[in-house]
């Protein structure tokens, strides 16, 4: 069972790899637009594969499908269909800055505690409490819709709002109105 | 997309299975995976295909904006008026125990409606987006104002 575990998270993140590593190539928009929904594909499998099931329906929903056909729409409202001017300047400072933050971030990662590890601090704080008292105070089998809904329902209506504000300004900004297409 | 005969099929045929299952995940959030958030993005997930398959004009039709801008604006509301209730029936903003005389009931009364305000906001969010994207016209330079 280990080594299909492996084989399924070797296989996602190497294709999440050349994914991004093709993106960061390409100087075309239509092509990074239709990679990108690949990366999410790829990223939604990997919460699967996380038991992060309630993510990975947002992920295809939204990465791979909404978001990919609202950017289409916008490359096709903008007209723009020319490739990106590439910078042709040497990728040494670049490249030093990618490889150095990648190594600290590879240090800060030995620091963390270990993939689900329930002495982890983030899982000592209101987790027990959430864990233990959710059964008698809210009796639903889905601990992370009691948490979500009811423990921590403040913080739920916020999404809520800022889903809704961010829904209002682009229907401010782009309903009912006709735009100009600039001289390329 | 007049010529695109298999797509249309196609999209006919699954449209009202991905519509099944975001209901599905919208009110078995409780038991398994899922909630209201889940369950708006894949309901505008069907639409948004709906749309482009079919065309915005037709889509329009089912949906039309006005409509969604009013369904977005209630979600918001429910959600808020859910937790406004929990405060008239003596509780603190959103606490659902008071909703009910049982406070477990109560709570599942709560989370119900207010994933329920949720779904129909993101939905309708999502629907929003796509069509005002769909909408917008652009004039090609040296076209008549």
């Amino acid at each position: 069972m280990i080594a299909i575990e492996f084989l399924v998270n070797f296989t996602l993140l190497g294709f999440l790899l050349a994914t991004a590593l093709v993106i960061s190539r390409t100087n075309r928009l239509f092509q990074s637009v239709m990679l990108f929904g690949i990366y999410s594909l790829l990223t939604a499998a990997l919460f699967v594969v996380l038991d992060a099931v309630d993510v990975a329906f947002t992920e295809a929903a939204v990465g791979t499908c909404i978001s990919t056909i609202l950017m289409l729409s916008a490359l096709s409202l903008t007209g723009s269909r020319r490739e990106v001017a590439m910078h042709r300047k040497s990728p040494a400072l670049a490249l030093g800055v990618s490889i150095a933050l990648g190594a600290a971030l590879a240090v800060g990662i030995m620091d963390m505690p270990e993939f689900a590890d329930p002495n982890a601090p983030a899982n000592l704080h209101v987790a027990p409490y959430y864990l233990t008292e959710s059964v008698s105070e809210i009796d639903i089998p889905n601990v992370v819709t009691s948490v979500l809904a009811s423990y921590r329902g403040y913080d739920t209506l916020g999404e809520v709002v800022v889903i809704f504000t961010a829904g209002i300004g682009v229907i401010a900004l782009l309903a009912g109105r006709t735009g100009k297409r600039d001289e390329d | 997309m007049k010529h695109h005969l298999i797509l249309q099929v196609v999209a006919k045929a699954l449209i009202p299975f991905i519509l099944l299952f975001a209901l599905y995940v919208q009110f078995h959030g409780d038991y398994g995976p899922g909630g209201g958030f889940q369950a708006g993005v894949i309901f505008g997930a069907a639409f948004i295909l709906y749309g482009i398959v079919f065309g915005k004009d037709v889509a329009m039709k089912v949906v039309p904006p006005s409509l969604v801008y009013t369904t977005a604006s209630l979600g918001v509301l429910l959600y808020t008026g859910v937790g406004v209730a929990g405060m008239l029936l003596g509780g603190e903003f959103l606490n659902y125990s008071v909703l009910s005389k049982d406070a477990v009931a109560g709570q599942h009364l709560g989370i119900l409606l207010i994933e329920f305000g949720v779904g129909i906001t993101v939905a309708s969010v999502m629907i929003a987006l796509f069509l005002s994207y769909a909408n917008y016209r652009v004039t090609e330079p040296g076209e008549g104002e």
